[in-house]
């Protein structure tokens, strides 16, 4: 009885930390003058409006979409015939590159971000957008690298077998048994990529910081100037699209799974 | 169809567009930074090639040890007041039923997508004196006035544990789902309370499971570079800060480029370290 209580204590302690500062953000957001008070004065939806009428908000979350759209699916087009060749083959040597699919996500990211600035200026692209999808993919590629490598050792290689005893080669056996069972996995990866995307920073700044603004620059340089509940909004917006996705990922799939729980039918 | 060693080069095919892209876009990018660590700086444009080691004698400076120190000490704070916080949460988590495990993992991963400009922006409002907690107290009646709970150390390390928090109930999940449960059920047998088996068995049990994670939320918070500008004063600037405002501000790519390539060697040897205690636990 204790422990349940404490438990309790404990849990609801460690959500209203987290929930906290989302909280107050959402309390300012709808603020009805433009000046930061909590709790609110009056209620108005109008800077959740400002999002997409304001034309410099909605460019930026227009650049964002597509930056986060074009460098998930770049991300997946590596990982995916990278995990299937370490699945599929015995080449110890090709293990270099599923760690240098993990280092940008282990080292410090200022640290990439830094590389992809001498990079590109070297190379003379510096501030084009492209560049910062190809960056950002590179950086993401971590996280559908480890959900497909763990959808790949989900197979049962029995199921291959038999395809390959009935006479399948190589490519029937791909499309017909092993991308249906790896499908789920390409999306969760797609998508934790793509919120990550969303979300990121240094990269994107260290980029196309000067030509370009995605939201979370343009929140920042908003911040420096002062400030607008319309930050707010955006923020509240990021948190829901976050939760979202996680939570359809959860829906249709084993998120515990995906993250290390080894069986799915425990508890 | 079993694990084979490829037999040509059409087997290969398919790790040519990975291959490439990682190579150019990773390994490149990475040597070119190295070489910019030589470089002498260009104050008209980011640098000329040369090769000098001024970059590197600039650390031997009081200013760059004072900030490395300082990087240090906060990152060992925020690791050690994360797992102190998570160890226990994550355990008790993994005892839940699975729905309240996936509502859980769906916030935590929700908090964690969350970029750094929004959470500092939130910690910020949240600290203010106009829309802060404290008016919260004064409604309440336990405060006289509002007051601004930033910019200061406290501030800083309150936002750099919220960013790292579900971070590392994260990398502990793994290992305490996977626990043994009837370790813990022949310490209750044996008259333990929840606690003390808590305690004297699970915290054994996964004690260089502890060690990985601190170093993982260690080097987590070593990268952590808006929370110490938004929430803290210039002397709570961390290494990660530095170089951003060097390469950035200062214009001044090769010495940003030697503290990254610095940064990245602390890195590494912590990571071979972390290695290192995961395989003793495995060999175990």
């Amino acid at each position: 009885m204790m422990a349940t209580l404490s438990r309790r204590v404990y849990f609801t302690l460690i959500a209203l930390f987290l929930a906290a500062p989302l909280l107050i953000v959402l309390g300012v957001s709808v603020n009805e003058k433009q000046d930061l008070s909590f709790p609110p004065k009056g209620f108005s939806l109008s800077w959740y409006g400002q999002i997409f009428l304001d034309p410099a908000w909605r460019n930026a979350l227009v650049a964002s979409v597509l930056l986060a759209l074009a460098a998930a699916a770049l991300a997946v087009a590596i990982a995916l015939p990278l995990a299937w060749f370490l699945w599929r083959r015995i080449a110890p040597w090709a293990n270099v590159f599923q760690a240098l699919g993990l280092a940008p996500f282990i080292l410090p990211p200022v640290i990439t971000a830094l590389g992809f600035l001498s990079f590109w200026a070297t190379a003379g692209f510096y501030g084009q957008a492209w560049t910062a999808a190809i960056s950002h993919a590179i950086f993401f590629v971590t996280l559908p690298l480890v959900t497909l490598s763990l959808g790949f050792a989900s197979i049962d290689r029995s199921l291959v077998e038999a395809a390959a005893t009935m006479g399948a080669d190589d490519r029937i056996v791909l499309r017909t048994v092993v991308l249906p069972l790896i499908l789920p996995y390409i999306v969760s990866g797609y998508a934790f990529a793509f919120v990550l995307s969303l979300n990121e920073y240094i990269i994107a700044y260290m980029t196309v910081g000067f030509t370009m603004e995605t939201l979370p620059i343009k929140i920042f340089n908003a911040l420096r100037y002062g400030y607008t509940p319309t930050m707010a909004a955006v923020s509240v917006f990021f948190v829901a699209v976050a939760a979202m996705v996680f939570g359809l990922i959860a829906r249709f799939g084993d998120i515990r799974r995906l993250l290390g729980a080894m069986t799915s039918e425990k508890n | 169809m079993r694990r084979e060693p490829p037999r040509n080069l059409a087997d290969y095919a398919p790790l040519a567009f990975p291959a490439l892209m990682l190579t150019v876009f990773f390994v490149v990018p990475f040597s070119i930074m190295i070489a910019v660590s030589f470089f002498r700086r260009d104050p008209a444009g980011f640098y000329t090639p040369d090769f000098v080691v001024d970059n590197y004698a600039r650390f031997l400076s009081v200013f760059f040890g004072g900030v490395l120190g300082f990087s240090l000490v906060l990152a060992v704070l925020v690791a050690a007041c994360c797992v102190a916080i998570a160890f226990p949460f994550t355990f008790l988590l993994t005892r839940c039923s699975r729905r309240v495990q996936t509502v859980w993992l769906v916030c935590l991963l929700s908090v964690l997508s969350l970029s750094e400009v929004i959470i500092g922006f939130a910690w910020s409002t949240l600290f203010s004196r106009t829309a802060g907690i404290t008016n919260l107290l004064v409604a309440a009646g336990l405060m006289e006035a509002p007051q601004a709970l930033l910019p200061g150390f406290g501030a800083v390390l309150t936002g750099m544990v919220y960013q790292a928090l579900p971070y590392t109930v994260l990398v502990l999940y793994p290992a305490l789902v996977r626990l043994d449960p009837t370790l813990l059920e022949a310490a209750r047998t044996l008259g333990a309370s929840p606690t003390r088996a808590f305690l004297n068995v699970v915290v054994p049990a996964l004690r260089n499971t502890i060690v990985a994670t601190l170093i993982m939320v260690f080097v987590f918070a070593l990268g952590s570079y808006l929370l110490p500008q938004i929430l803290g004063r210039p002397q709570h600037w961390t290494l990660s800060v530095l170089i951003t405002d060097q390469a950035i501000y200062q214009s001044n790519m090769p010495f940003a480029a030697a503290m990254a390539v610095f940064l990245v060697l602390i890195t590494l040897a912590l990571v071979g370290l972390m290695l290192m205690v995961g395989r003793k636990e495995s060999a175990a």
